[in-house]
């Protein structure tokens, strides 16, 4: 690891000034993936910039939804009954990612903005155009169980691993961000990129752009939202698909539903096109399986040294079914 | 009084409860220096230039070690041991280098400061079981050969009614003891003293001494507390050499030395992956006609390692035609290992679940047809067993699991179903001897020995209590230290027996040369020998482990609610940490069965998932109840102290039984581990 | 970049009831902070990347990775380790219930555990919800709960059943 500043300003606006003109600089919160990453030799800023105190821990009411601090931990955000009663797949989902421990350093924004687990990714010996742009794609023609089915490219054909942004993706937050140029907002489906030809971005957050809070907007759909995470230990362990879904109906019919998937895109999917296919229709298997399948026609499963991941096409349809039918009966 | 068979809690319980237990790397020594390892990127060719200037230019560096730049190290049998003798690289992540530094951070980040050339050959590291190159080993790491045969197999198989022809495999698996290899070492007064993490200092002195051209008695090893094993602590590795150079480089200053967890993925060996083709052919009743294995495997082209998964199949069933053999493809791959229960482990998964297979085929019950196979004598050997209680192991086993009732089912999502398999460990003992000297009312028992957690620093204490007649509180131990007479590696299960039984010596010495009113100082040592105790039987330890298993009926997710094991393992000196032994073990049997497996990536030649979140090892949740018992078995033949070794037959059939109770659940049939959902996805309705 | 650059930073941290003071690097992690530069060797390093949980010591009362965490953030703040819930040896009753249980083997994850299982007991006991439950409702005291909080702790020696069984045992005391 190399040598760094530390910084740990209590203005945020002179701290975004900071980051934004020092390319080498970054944000640390919980650190949880960021010191990972700087030991594993995967980012080598110059400089860290504490965000404990230029942002806030809590959760506020507001407008009928809820405004969560950047610096809230996973783990109270799991644990507000606002969010536990309001936003059930919110807190599902964060208590379906990594381990208590982590969950009480993780943050509210540095959990959207954890990087792919894509072993390559982190192996800083192999080819990684994420990681070095140009190097090549170690993943592809390599062990990809854990990799992307929807929305990759040939550049790279990672994963994104957060559980808590399927949840946000699907319940329509939006991010509360200030930037260089003063504070705006970005609806949380809209943060994440696919990686097309220059996979070593993330997000479309611009370089110095800090998140202060997240915006759960009131949707009474919401309660009746749930968090599926099928993962290959029973605990602690990151998703192999999951599943984000809302599903209101009227006399068995379908009538309003949201859907997000996780551990198949480069980013957090959030599933339209299965939305509109449940919409108007019966709430039974055969609906489900039909919304599922329609968005899974473009997927495109990879071939790989360990048999690659084309399972996760028949197991993200049954995990999506198995979430609407146990949202139905609820 | 008869402190052996004594529920006795942990003497180092306490220090390890609040964490004041310490392990090698955490060795109280002032000033210490650090030491990171320098790993080729490359896994064939040579370096052609090593560039140090900007690592040693920076402040708190204090040296760095390079290829031929060291020591000339003596040659000795395993070459992995000869570090930085050359520019050659064998296998990818080899030490080629090592920085030496005030701090640790300051050392690590040297290394990346380090600027290496290479000249790259081909590499080939891609196993498979149908290379064209497959190699037999002279022999099996117990100098038995390689293959045997005994009648014609494939007239059996031809003939028979009923065969079972199918290939398994097992996986890759990493041992990964919890605290990661680590050394301290100090070069002073031209002498070496190495705290070290190892299963064996009298091992690490040996192999140290002489590859570093050292009397022995110039080199002292240390190791009160070891944070897991498995076997990949069993002989020193590179980097202790690697330490002992580094302080040998900065006299009078103790270097420590921890690798990574990264790094245990290539420098310390590994479970390589075994292809087993398995062959059974019965008639009716399900008597079997015939059995065989053969058995592949990789190894390093830089040291043979052979896993010896077709020897179980040798004594294990009786049949009249039997044949067992293994292949090898040596590759440029890190060098392999033993990792719990080699040979047995891997060894009883493809022949214990062909044996499911047959049972399912004939419509017996899976324990019947084992029964109906029980040998008379062992067919490899023609000897008797010393005790053979494999049977009542699987008669308590199904009253206490409940087999009986054992028809599929569902409960609400989930599909359920219960499997069984075999388990069997060798007994035999290793060379020891322990002293018990007189000291305050005391009575201080000696020996190099190990804990890993296996419970030494307790059992020992109440054999020599036992053995010299008095209170447990009189006993007091010291272990893990050159200065204290000779002990075997903890390996092969052998620790507890082969020590208990030099502390009994002793104590009958002590016994005899002082009485039972011995004064101050007094001492006697006592030894135990290597080879067979008593050479007219056969000697193993049995179990028989059974498993529920869920299966998610949309997800395919697998779950392990119960693993109840029954065992026959002579003498339990402690059923406190016997039951720990056992239990250990069948978790890690949960875990090789259901997420342990290295991914190699031959393109590269090294383990791609080499950490912790992607080789997952069973958590928590994923194994929430395990019970193991045991039969009350007297074996005066296996040793003197009628101990069998319990440390590594709890892992061998584990899988099995996870594997035949998941077909039970779900009816499909899955032969590679892990067993992961998606093998059985395509299978469920 | 400036590799020569020193980053030398003085950090003031309670440590076991103990106010210490102590130069780290910047890059310097409150683990090796603890066991390289103040000699408390009670947190185990088992990975160095948050995925053992060997490391866990409790920050200002809560369970957190020493590991992941760097030290120069840890200026004021409250650090306990396994030894510090121990004062004078006098054993938590965590601690006495993993030697009752015989919940460890090699030790070397015991002080994590230790220290996890006081922190989870605590987030138990103000009604924190784990992936084990319904979140809408409150945790109840099961051996599936006690599993799910201990999982960010990995044993090799596979001490979990008894570990579960510990927990509960201090819990119920
Ligand atoms: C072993 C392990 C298992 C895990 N398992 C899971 C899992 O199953 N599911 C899951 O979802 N996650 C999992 N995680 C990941 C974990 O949830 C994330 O590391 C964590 O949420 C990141 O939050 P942080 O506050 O620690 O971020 P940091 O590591 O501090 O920062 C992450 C990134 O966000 C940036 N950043 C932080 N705050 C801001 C801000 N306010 N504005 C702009 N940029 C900012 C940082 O610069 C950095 O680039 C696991 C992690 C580990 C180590
Ligand atoms: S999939 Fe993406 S992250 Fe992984 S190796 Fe390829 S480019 Fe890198
Ligand atoms: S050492 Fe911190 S989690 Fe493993
Ligand atoms: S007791 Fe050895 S790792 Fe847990």
């Amino acid at each position: 690891m190399r040598p760094f500043d530390y910084l740990a300003p209590t203005d945020a606006a002179t701290a975004v000034r900071t980051v934004a003109t020092n390319p080498t600089a970054t944000y640390l919160a919980g650190g949880t993936n960021l010191v990972d990453h700087l030991k594993l030799g995967i980012t080598h800023p110059d400089l860290l910039v504490d965000t404990a105190a230029i942002t806030t821990a809590g959760i506020t009411d507001h407008h009928g939804g809820l405004l969560i601090g950047a610096a809230t931990r996973n783990s109270d955000i799991a644990a507000d009954h606002r969010v536990r009663t309001r936003y059930p797949a919110l807190a599902e989902a964060l208590l379906s990612g990594a381990s208590g421990q982590l969950r009480n350093m993780a943050t509210a924004a540095g959990n959207p903005l954890q990087r792919t687990r894509c072993p390559y990714f982190q192996d800083a010996t192999t080819p990684c155009n994420k990681r070095r742009p140009g190097s090549g794609c170690a993943a592809i023609g390599g062990h990809t169980r854990g990799h992307a089915i929807l929305g990759a490219s040939d550049h790279c054909v990672a994963t994104h691993p957060s559980d808590m942004a399927v949840a946000l993706t699907a319940l329509d937050a939006t991010l509360h961000i200030l930037g260089p140029d003063g504070p705006r907002t970005l609806p949380c489906t809209d943060l994440h990129r696919l990686p097309g030809t220059d996979p070593t971005r993330d997000t479309v957050l611009e370089h110095g752009d800090l998140i202060t809070a997240i915006e759960l907007p009131h949707n009474p759909l919401a309660r009746r939202s749930r968090y599926r995470k099928v993962r290959d230990r029973a605990s602690y362990a990151f998703a192999l698909v999951s599943v984000a879904a809302a599903l209101e109906t009227t006399d068995g019919i379908i009538t309003d539903a949201r859907l997000a998937f996780g551990g198949v895109a480069h980013k957090p999917w959030r599933a339209y096109r299965a939305e509109q296919a449940l919409l108007g229709q019966p709430a039974n298997d055969t609906t489900y399986r039909t919304a599922a399948e329609a968005e899974l026609t473009d997927a495109q499963p990879l071939n790989g040294l360990d048999g690659g991941n084309s399972f996760k096409v028949p197991l993200l349809t049954r995990t999506v079914i198995a979430t609407l039918r146990n949202l139905d009966q609820r | 009084m008869n402190a052996i068979g004594q529920d006795i809690p942990r003497r180092d319980g306490h220090a390890k409860v609040t964490g004041n237990a310490t392990y090698a790397y955490e060795t109280d020594v002032d000033n210490a220096a650090y030491c990171a390892l320098l790993q080729a990127t490359i896994a064939k060719g040579h370096i052609t230039e090593i560039d140090i200037t900007d690592a040693l230019a920076l402040p708190g560096v204090l040296t760095i070690l390079t290829p031929g730049d060291v020591q000339k190290l003596a040659h000795v049998d395993n070459p992995e041991l000869a570090v930085l003798q050359d520019n050659h690289i064998a296998y990818r992540g080899q030490i080629i280098g090592a920085v030496i530094a005030d701090t640790s951070e300051i050392a690590r980040h040297a290394t990346e400061l380090i600027h290496l050339s290479y000249h790259v050959d081909d590499h080939d590291s891609a196993f498979t079981a149908d290379r064209d190159d497959l190699h037999t080993p002279k022999a099996l790491v117990t100098g038995a050969p390689a293959d045997t045969t005994t009648g014609d197999v494939d007239t059996a198989m031809r003939t028979a009614p009923h065969t079972i022809d199918h290939t398994y495999s097992t996986a890759t698996n990493h041992n990964n003891p919890l605290e990661p290899h680590a050394t301290t070492a100090l070069w002073q007064d031209d002498t070496l003293v190495l705290w070290d993490s190892t299963q064996g200092v009298h091992a690490v002195r040996t192999d140290l001494a002489e590859v570093l051209r050292l009397r022995p008695d110039q080199v002292r090893v240390i190791c009160p507390y070891v944070g897991g094993g498995f076997g990949a602590k069993g002989e020193p590795h590179a980097h202790v050499v690697i330490a002992a150079l580094a302080a040998r480089a900065l006299p009078c200053r103790p270097v420590r030395l921890a690798l990574t967890r990264a790094q245990m993925f290539t420098l310390v060996g590994y479970r390589p992956p075994t292809v087993q083709h398995t062959r059974l052919a019965a008639d009716d009743t399900g008597a079997l006609t015939a059995i065989a294995i053969t058995s592949t495997s990789p190894t390093s082209a830089m040291r043979e390692y052979v896993e010896h998964a077709a020897a179980p199949t040798r004594m294990m069933y009786a049949a009249p035609n039997r044949a067992t053999r293994h292949r090898l493809a040596a590759l440029d791959i890190a060098v392999p290992t033993w990792m719990r229960a080699p040979g047995e482990c891997p060894g009883m998964f493809g022949p214990e679940v062909a044996i499911d297979e047959l049972a399912t085929a004939l419509g017996i019950d899976p324990i019947d047809l084992r029964v109906a196979n029980e040998p008379e004598v062992d067919p490899e050997t023609g000897k008797p067993f010393s005790s053979r209680n494999l049977v009542a192991c699987l008669r308590q086993g199904a009253d206490r699991f409940g087999w009986a009732d054992r028809a599929p089912r569902r409960e609400g999502d989930w599909l359920v179903g219960t499997g069984v398999a075999a388990a069997v460990f060798p007994a035999f003992t290793n060379r020891a001897t322990a002293s018990i000297r007189y000291e305050r009312g005391h009575y201080v028992v000696e020996i190099g020995a190990a804990d890993l957690g296996t419970g030494a620093w307790t059992v020992l204490p109440q054999i020599a209590a036992d053995a010299l007649g008095v209170p447990l509180h009189l006993v007091d131990i010291g272990i893990g230290d050159t200065t204290y007479p000779y002990a075997s590696v903890a390996g092969g299960s052998t620790g507890t027996a082969t020590w208990g039984s030099a502390v009994l010596v002793a104590a009958e010495t002590f016994r005899d040369k002082f009485g039972t009113d011995p004064t101050e100082g007094d001492e006697a040592e006592g030894s135990h020998d290597t080879g067979p105790f008593n050479e007219h039987y056969s000697t193993y330890a049995f179990g028989a482990q059974f498993a529920e298993v869920r299966v998610h009926a949309d997800t395919a997710e697998i779950r392990v609610p119960r693993l109840l094991g029954v065992f026959a393992a002579g003498r339990i000196i402690n059923p406190r940490t016997a039951r720990s032994q056992f239990t250990g073990g069948m978790t890690m049997g949960l875990s090789m069965a259901l997420h342990e497996t290295s991914s190699l990536d031959p393109r590269f030649g090294h383990v791609i998932n080499h950490d912790l979140a992607e080789y997952h090892i069973a958590s928590c949740a994923d194994a929430t109840d395990v019970q193991a018992y045991w039969i009350d078995e007297e074996d005066p033949h296996v040793n003197p102290l009628g101990a069998k070794g319990i440390g590594e037959i709890g892992i061998v059939g584990t899988a099995a039984a996870i594997v035949n109770a998941a077909h039970h659940a779900t009816g499909v049939r899955v032969r590679d581990l892990p067993l992961t959902l998606d093998k059985l996805l395509p299978g469920l309705p | 970049m400036d590799h020569h650059r020193r980053v030398d930073t003085e950090i003031t941290t309670r440590v076991d009831g103990v106010t210490r003071t102590v130069l780290v690097d910047t890059r310097t992690t409150l683990l090796d902070a603890l066991r390289e530069r103040l000699g408390t060797t009670s947190p185990k390093k088992g990975c160095d990347h948050g995925q053992c949980g060997a490391c866990t010591v409790l920050l200002d009362g809560r369970r957190v990775l020493a590991c992941l965490t760097l030290a120069v953030t840890t200026t004021g703040k409250d650090v306990t380790t396994a030894d510090g819930l121990a004062p004078d040896g006098h054993l938590h009753p965590v601690q006495q219930a993993f030697l009752d249980n015989d919940a460890l083997q090699c030790g070397y994850c015991t002080p994590g555990q230790v220290c996890s299982a006081v922190g989870a007991l605590d987030e138990l006991a103000n009604g924190h919800p784990s992936h084990a439950g319904d979140v809408t409702t409150d945790p109840q005291l099961t051996r599936a709960e006690i599993a799910e909080r201990m999982s960010g702790n990995l044993c090799r020696c596979g001490t979990y059943t008894n570990i579960i069984t510990a927990v509960e045992q201090a819990a119920r005391a």
